[in-house]
């Protein structure tokens, strides 16, 4: 397995970071947060239908580029770096891996190549994201042809913004993958005030909403557990570009910061917690890379891979997070320096799709056996 | 789950044959006297049946396998990166003993390859090679540690009886009771302060010039000493590089240090985790909660050393280190002293008991004390962090003391 970056993968990275410099620097993002709820629409219509990021992990029989891991992994960091505001993780990951992993060919042909050329937002509404054998909360009824949706999930990433969603739901007792329009009757959706300001968090509530059923039986729930791993996955991946820009906002000032008559990077107390800063971003930077070659070639290597890649890049993100802020002294206590909205970011996406307790847990049950007693809630 | 970390998933063909050839042979031949030489010696354990690991040491190379890295015209079996990271995997799984010659292999070995003379490598190449001279490593001083360019120990030419003579003194000198040689960093241009005057020579540990004073460790054991020279001689041809050039010499054999067998190594700790995980899963350690946590955790800093040094193997020849090969040393050594901890709060309350019998408790014993040395010798943390700031971060550097 070859874990240097290849020419391919460096271009990548290198056009995405230059990408995003230009377009989710500071200032944008606080615009996007500030005025639009935490969407920028002018860098998702660049991103997604002029650049054609969200298709870069997707198949190409439809319409995505069909790259491996890796390269959507380099995608998805360099976002996290930036901050950048667009609902790339929910259309391309969240709602693109469900279908590629849980639906019908016939529906990955019809809906698929929408998501890949970025004309279209969705997401995945389903409380098994956050956790793993949960009840889905949504009832499905069936008449004759027709099918409708009944329930209610409470925490939908882009779920305000998307312009359909896939909700998993119980059809006589098995979990189907069923698509609701977002203006379809009784769908209601409730945008939710987050801690993090640079994603969109939305509850949804179905009322015999109808949809329609894109895949059915046994292959769902083991393919959506594929995708909610692939998530993961993509998470960690965002969490080490939070790493990565904490840990660069930190040099960066502590070497402009004088004090005692010379930059405070000067000082082993700060040399010793930026370098421990490095050591948490290239161990998560292993992690995650390691982990998406890994599933690339051997995809049932996915659940024990993403939980371990996760693991390590939330607790790098938080680490890194929480060490900007005290390395920016009083500065970063304010809202206008920026550690505040990578500490927020690090927070939000480490408490969810699967918290860094629940991840070594499951470590733990295939390294040593399944647990005694009832399992935690995760 | 498979703990396995070996690179099955990169490889041809043939070079599963050739890993199969490795496993096949250690099978076959760590048996017999030798059987009882499985996963014994190594650091923390090197007291560990010292003749009978020389004899290995002559077995190995009698099979060819003593010097796999080394070019075939210095008599090494010059095998490519591939298949040097699979003879190290296949010896740690096997559970191949500690290498008495590990210095000299590793070590002087490749830098006489690179800086010594023709007649320095007709001299000793055949010695380490053939498990017949083995080596110990003279660089650090009491007053000379993590500020190796401080040291003291003197060198003088006496041209008329064409030798040098040395005054100073050595310490944490690994197996220099066991070895034949020594190779010292040693001041031969007097008032020279810093990496400048210093000299790099190959000397005679079998002298009346030489003392070795053995040092007990944590554990117990002795496997360092101190070595002090009084008058100590060696002939003028014994020296690698020009006078003033033993700074450049010895940080070229530090490169050598970080080597290949980073991927041997982690196959060591792959068995220590699926040891303790054993021990846990026996004596019922692993339904504490806690103790799974850690336990996960100790299995995910595997597979990030693994992908880490994939990363250090795939980016290393663009010289000076990578970023991922700056933090190695840092992180694995970190990992491993934590892993020592794991291991007595799983054995509990008995591991507090000293029982030569239980192989498994002897073992983890020794991972906890042993490990403490991890994170202190061969630049501890407090020096990693440094390196990793000026160079990995281009923070300000420390500045440099005065001899």
């Amino acid at each position: 397995m070859e874990l240097a970056l290849n020419e391919e993968q460096r271009m990548i990275r290198d056009a995405a970071l230059e990408v995003l410099a230009a377009l989710s620097d500071s200032a944008a993002v606080r615009r996007a947060m500030e005025n639009d709820g935490g969407f920028d629409g002018a860098l998702w219509a660049r991103l997604g239908a002029e650049l054609g990021w969200c298709g870069i992990g997707l198949p190409e029989a439809e319409g995505g580029l069909g790259l491996g891991r890796l390269e959507q992994a380099l995608l998805l960091e360099a976002l996290g770096e930036h901050l950048a505001c667009v609902p790339l993780f929910a259309t391309a990951v969240l709602a693109g891996e469900a279908l590629v992993q849980a639906a019908d060919p016939a529906a990955r042909r019809e809906w698929l190549p929408a998501l890949a050329a970025g004309e279209q937002r969705a997401t995945l509404a389903w409380a098994g994201l956050q956790q793993p054998g949960a009840a889905t909360g949504v009832e499905a009824r069936r008449d004759g042809a027709s099918l409708s949706l009944t329930g209610r999930v409470d925490y939908v990433l882009d779920g305000a913004g998307a312009d359909w969603l896939l909700v998993p739901a119980r059809i006589d007792g098995d979990l189907a993958l069923c698509r609701v329009a977002a203006d379809a009757p009784g769908v209601s959706r409730q945008a939710l005030t987050t801690l993090d300001p640079t994603r969109t968090v939305a509850s949804l509530a179905l009322e015999a909403a109808p949809a329609e059923c894109l895949g059915e039986g046994a292959g769902v729930a083991e393919g959506l557990a594929r995708a909610r791993d692939l998530a993961r996955l993509a998470l960690a991946a965002e969490q080490l570009g939070v790493a990565q820009r904490c840990l660069e906002l930190s040099v960066a000032y502590t070497g402009e910061r004088l004090q005692f008559g010379r930059p405070i990077a000067a000082f082993q107390a700060i040399k010793h917690r930026c370098a421990e800063m490095m050591v948490r971003v290239e161990e998560a930077r292993s992690a995650v890379y390691g982990a998406a070659a890994t599933i690339t070639e051997e995809p049932a290597a996915a659940p024990r891979e993403a939980a371990m890649a996760k693991s390590v890049a939330d607790e790098a993100a938080f680490f890194c997070a929480q060490e900007a802020i005290q390395l920016h002294g009083g500065v970063g206590f304010t809202w206008e320096y920026d550690p505040h909205l990578y500490f927020k970011r690090a927070q939000a996406n480490g408490a969810w799709l699967g918290r860094c307790d629940a991840l070594l847990a499951e470590l733990a049950d295939t390294l040593l056996g399944p647990a005694e007693g009832e399992p935690p809630c995760r | 789950m498979s703990l396995s970390v070996e690179s099955t998933d990169t490889t041809t063909d043939a070079e599963q044959a050739f890993r199969r050839e490795v496993a096949d042979w250690l099978a076959a031949n760590l048996t017999g006297e030798f059987a009882v030489l499985r996963h014994r010696g190594g650091p923390g354990d090197e007291e560990a049946y010292p003749a009978l690991r020389k004899a290995w040491e002559r077995h190995l190379a009698a099979a060819g396998w003593s010097c796999v890295g080394w070019p075939v015209e210095h008599g090494g079996r010059g095998l490519d990166v591939a298949r040097q990271v699979i003879f190290h995997e296949e010896y740690a799984r096997a559970g191949g003993p500690g290498r008495m010659g590990h210095i000299g292999v590793g070590l002087l070995g490749p830098t006489l390859i690179a800086h010594g003379t023709d007649e320095q490598r007709r001299r000793f190449l055949p010695g380490i090679r053939e498990g017949r001279e083995f080596w110990a490593q003279g660089y650090s001083e009491p007053g000379a540690g993590s500020d190796l360019a401080a040291l003291r120990t003197r060198a003088e030419l006496d041209s008329a009886r064409g030798e040098w003579r040395l005054s100073g003194q050595k310490v944490w000198t690994s197996l220099a009771h066991e070895a034949q040689w020594i190779f010292v960093l040693a001041r031969c241009e007097p008032g020279s302060t810093g990496r400048e005057g210093l000299c790099f020579l190959l000397v005679p540990l079998d002298q009346p010039g030489v003392t070795i004073r053995p040092i007990r460790q944590i554990s117990g054991g002795c496997e360092f000493n101190e070595v002090f020279f009084d008058d100590a001689r060696t002939a003028a041809e014994h020296i690698v590089g020009a006078p003033g050039e033993g700074w450049r010499i010895a940080m070229a054999l530090l490169g050598f240090e970080r080597g290949l067998s980073t991927l041997g190594q982690q196959m060591h700790f792959t068995q220590e985790v699926e040891l303790i995980c054993r021990v846990a899963r026996d004596n019922g350690a692993a339904r504490s909660p806690a103790l799974r946590e850690r336990l996960a955790r100790a299995w995910a800093g595997l597979r990030v050393m693994r992908y880490n040094a994939l990363r250090m193997l795939a980016g290393g020849e663009q010289g000076g280190l990578s970023r991922e090969a700056l933090i190695y040393k840092y992180y694995w050594s970190n990992w491993h002293r934590d892993l020592g901890k794991l291991a007595m709060d799983v054995l509990g309350h008995t591991g507090n008991l000293v029982d030569e019998q239980d192989e498994a408790h002897r073992r983890l014993q020794q991972l906890f004390l042993f490990t403490r040395a991890d994170t202190i010798y061969a630049g501890s943390n407090e020096i990693q962090l440094n390196i990793i700031a000026e160079r990995g971060l281009g923070m300000p550097r420390e500045p440099r003391g005065q001899a």
